[in-house]
């Protein structure tokens, strides 16, 4: 990938040169992904594609604008430019635009695995019948996917940054459904041999099994036990607010709280691109290097995530968690890291005379940006907790809950895991054990 | 791009198919946006590839390339045929295909102003002074205005013998006001949330929004929020806005009938659909009056679904799916269709690109205008009237929902009497729309894009339209989202 970054940047800034414009960065991304899909204990979708992207930013006496395309032969590249450089010029010079980054030192983190790189459709297709069988054999349907893809993402300008990242990435997920109950479970790596479908079946199924019949409570608050994908994709909303553009800009919660205790002493959170089940660059969108940032300090917001421009207006240093320019919404923490405690989702539910185990949410949305409420339903696996073992499986839920309040009433931890969901990106997040979660509907299934 | 088309059929016929389809995509897009009184995203983007989609062994295949070299396409088709062969390892039955006509077409929405005629500094000045009047008001924290243009060639090829030429132009425009005050965040947008009003139109969608004459409303109802009363808890009747009624109706009807929900085939991500087989033609899904289409033709209005065919060859058709109250259609694709024994797709499939596989999605799905007059549906002793979604969630199976919008009104004899903040509401789907008793006439009707819904593995992210007129609902569960 790295050759052909720097073929085609030549290229741009070649184009660049003829039109009269020295500074200029180049955005060249590459992806293969494969997805196998199945329901109803078959595969049903089984899907393949490839592309190749490139963005070209001129920066021209103070203005700048993106123009991109996939289409990479000689004309095409010069086109791009032109028409990056067109439109450039008619935007307004904008005194805080950073110039182009300068080079810099990036910490390697390797995290392209060849194997996974070159899983076939067979693969992918036999690990499936095997997880369908599973929980076809539990007397339950199966449905979710299998996905293997390999990424690159170079960003190279006219001052010598030649950022280059690869790496490729695996997921499986699998719901089981009886007639009444479902159960799920999901995981990711970016080496497709530590995946395990059999286990992700049997965990889906069990799930599945033990929520058979459910029974409904009446809503209120309870003390939940939160599977790790069910605290990612809750307290995973809260991220783009760690940013120090959405504080300027008046739309972060974290205005006028920075270095407040707002969670309880249990909670602390790094972003760290560096940890072991992380996955990304280890530079930004602008060619930065990422630094590591302790967001949260047992319940104290330390650092901000900041873009180079929000740095210079604050008269920082930039963090390497900016976007590619022009854009509206700066930066934002994403390798994220919520230290765990030493318990267990087994202790937790010892531990528990009356709650609800929570397998995972869904459908969250932002009801009020600075109490920072959100709502959503919980899905596939709720479970009654009674005298500390689980008891009944229970219909689903909707939420109305401030992360606030929640992580001030963070009882027991997990030790944290890679966890994936489906409402935010994959993070590495303990298990939570919460005190009065606030469950104000209940449905019909 | 019909050579092409063509080029890769005839590579996987040749192998032996039962069935294959192929769409060459050209896209063109213009993204701008200020904040704050100066450029934000300022973008233009091309893009063009190939999808081919294959039936063969019983399975689908499907594979999709940028490498438009004779190379790349073989490549494609090649690996189209080996992942339909893989999926045997998990094969139950055949995919069999509701029948289709052959169809040759070339068709063009239309576009009186072709929005990449207009230079990118004239679509900032438009911006620009949207912002200005924005921020003339001292406690706006944040402005933002955007604008969005897209025009998409498709030419789709079918081993049918079908050759259908699509172009589609999209535009969208709108902005909003921030206030942050004392702890407490409020926003205004227009004319709608995330990113304004989108429909089939060229640049006369945004001289025909009137985008500056409504900023300073819009700023002083923004800072005006800080100083409302909460939104009251209780059963009040309900009055909603029409563009917070189509988000209610893409939510609680619009992805019930996907027919591909229905059966299964979304269950680990999107989630399944209470409207289970059996409730088709029995179920009482609204009150009489209630009356919604799926209907992708040019007649219904220029929305983010209309088309001349779907993505599989299938005619732009209307499709009733609640009648008088009844429910009464699905929407569907060829498939699905076979499988419940329909004798033809109602033409719902649609991807969003050349790199992805054709999907069962809305197209415009509509609740038809009523017979009142808007007075008539404020008619109310005491009710709550709500504007602008801002929040909107409801759980897998589509029964239980809960949304939030930007701004209410507490209305006593049919008069606004005060602004109420963070108002809510929530609801079981079938109770709600058995509720409602007014719906505005066709004066007050508009036709709403929805340019966000996202559905799919790997996901993607569909326009979907929904017309609707101001309504009203009786005694519906207000203000739950901030209760205790």
């Amino acid at each position: 990938m790295r050759d052909n970054a720097h073929r085609i940047f030549e290229q741009v800034a070649d184009a660049a040169r003829a039109s009269g414009v020295t500074e200029v960065e180049a955005i060249i991304s590459t992806e293969h992904q494969a997805l196998t899909r199945f329901a109803n204990n078959t595969i049903h979708q089984n899907v393949a594609e490839r592309g190749t992207h490139l963005s070209v930013r001129p920066v021209i006496g103070g203005r700048t604008a993106r123009a991109s395309t996939n289409r990479l032969d000689a004309d095409s590249i010069r086109e791009v430019v032109e028409q990056a450089i067109a439109i450039t010029r008619l935007t307004e010079p904008d005194p805080e635009l950073p110039p182009l980054a300068s080079p810099a030192e990036y910490r390697d983190v390797e995290r392209r695995f060849e194997a996974t790189a070159r899983a076939t459709p067979e693969e992918r297709a036999l690990a499936v019948a095997e997880a369908i069988g599973v929980v076809e054999g539990a007397g339950q349907t199966a449905a979710g996917i299998y996905s293997t893809e390999e990424s690159g993402f170079a960003l190279l300008n006219s001052r010598g940054v030649a950022a280059v990242h690869q790496e490729t990435m695996a997921r499986f997920s699998i719901t089981a459904m009886g007639s009444d109950s479902s159960g799920w479970a999901k995981a990711s790596a970016c080496c497709h041999g530590d995946l395990d479908p059999v286990q992700l079946a049997l965990a889906a199924s069990r799930k599945a099994a033990v929520s058979r019949a459910p029974r409904e409570l009446p809503p209120g608050r309870y003390t939940v036990v939160l599977e790790p994908a069910a605290v990612l994709d809750l307290v995973g909303q809260m991220f783009a607010d760690f940013s120090a553009t959405a504080i300027r800009d008046g739309r972060s919660f974290l205005n006028d709280r920075i270095g407040r205790k707002i969670f309880g002493d249990n909670i602390t959170i790094y972003d760290d691109v560096w940890h072991h089940a992380q996955a990304g660059p280890a530079f930004d969108g602008e060619g930065v290097p990422r630094k590591r940032l302790i967001l949260v300090e047992r319940g104290v917001v330390r650092d901000i995530a900041s873009c180079r421009q929000a740095a210079v207006l604050a008269g920082t240093e930039p963090t390497g968690h900016g976007f590619p320019l022009p854009n509206e919404i700066g930066e934002a923490p994403v390798n994220i890291v919520i230290a765990g405690g030493d318990s267990s989702v087994d202790a937790m539910v010892r531990s528990t005379d009356r709650g609800i185990l929570v397998t995972r949410l869904w459908y969250i949305r932002e009801v009020d940006p600075y109490a920072k409420i959100f709502t959503g339903m919980t899905r596939d696996g709720t479970f009654l907790i009674e005298g500390g073992r689980v008891t009944a499986g229970l219909r689903n839920f909707r939420f109305n809950q401030s992360l606030i309040e929640m992580l001030s009433s963070v009882e027991a931890l997990s030790a944290p895991v890679r966890a994936s969901g489906e409402e935010t990106f994959d993070m590495v997040a303990p298990a939570m054990k919460v005190a009065g979660f606030h469950f104000t509907e209940v449905t019909r299934f | 791009m019909k050579d092409l088309a063509l080029r890769a059929l005839d590579l996987v016929a040749r192998r032996g198919v039962t069935y294959a389809d192929a769409r060459v995509i050209e896209t063109r897009d213009r993204e701008i946006s200020t904040k704050n009184g100066k450029a934000g995203q300022v973008s233009s983007s091309e893009s063009m590839g190939i999808g081919i989609r294959v039936l063969a062994f019983g399975c689908w295949g499907f594979a999709a390339t940028d490498d438009l070299t004779n190379s790349g396409i073989e490549a494609a088709a090649a690996l189209a045929l080996q992942i339909a062969r893989a999926g045997t390892a998990a094969r139950k039955r055949d995919v069999a295909l509701a029948p289709e006509e052959k169809h040759e077409a070339v068709w063009v929405s239309p576009c009186r102003i072709d929005p990449f005629s207009i230079p990118v500094d004239r679509n900032l000045a438009v911006l620009l002074a949207v912002d200005r009047e924005l921020r003339r008001n001292p406690a706006v924290s944040l402005a933002e205005a955007s604008m969005h243009f897209e025009r998409r060639r498709q030419v789709f090829a079918s081993t049918a013998g079908s050759v259908i030429d699509q172009t589609r132009q999209v535009s969208g425009a709108g902005f909003s006001a921030l206030s942050y005050q004392d702890g407490e965040i409020q926003k205004r947008s227009y004319p709608n949330s995330f990113g304004g009003q989108f429909q089939l139109k060229g640049y006369e969608l945004v001289d025909e929004l009137r985008l500056l004459e409504n900023a300073p409303r819009i700023a002083e109802e923004a800072v005006a929020l800080h100083r409302a009363d909460l939104c009251p808890e209780g059963e009040f009747d309900l009055i909603l806005d029409s563009s917070q009624l189509g988000l209610q109706i893409h939510e609680s009807i619009g992805h019930p009938i996907e027919l591909d929900r229905v059966l299964g085939t979304e269950a680990n991500y999107a989630g399944m659909s209470f409207l289970t087989l059996d409730n088709l033609h029995r179920l009482r899904y609204g009150s009489d009056i209630v009356n919604v289409v799926c209907d992708a033709r040019l007649e219904h209005g220029p929305g983010l679904g209309t088309f001349a065919f779907d993505d599989e060859g299938v005619p732009a058709q209307s499709t009733d799916i609640i009648r008088d109250g009844r429910f009464a259609g699905y929407m569907t694709s060829r498939e699905t269709a076979a499988e419940i024994g329909e004798p033809r797709s109602n033409g719902c499939m649609r991807a969003d690109g050349w790199a992805r596989l054709p999907l069962i999605r809305m197209t415009n799905v509509s609740l038809l205008p009523g017979g009142q007059s808007l007075e008539e549906v404020f008619a109310a002793d005491h009710a709550i009237y709500m504007e602008t979604n801002r929040s909107w969630s409801i759980d897998d199976k589509r029964f239980n929902f809960q949304f939030g919008c930007e701004i209410g009104w507490e209305i006593r004899n049919g008069k606004r009497v005060r602004m109420l903040k963070n108002p809510s509401y929530s609801g079981i789907t079938t109770e709600f729309w058995n509720a409602c008793e007014a719906i505005a006439g066709p004066e007050h009707w508009t036709l709403w894009g929805v340019p966000n819904c996202g559905k799919g593995q790997p996901e993607q992210v569909m326009g979907t339209g929904h017309g609707a007129s101001p309504s009203r609902f009786r005694k519906i569960k207000v203000g739950g989202a901030y209760a205790g």
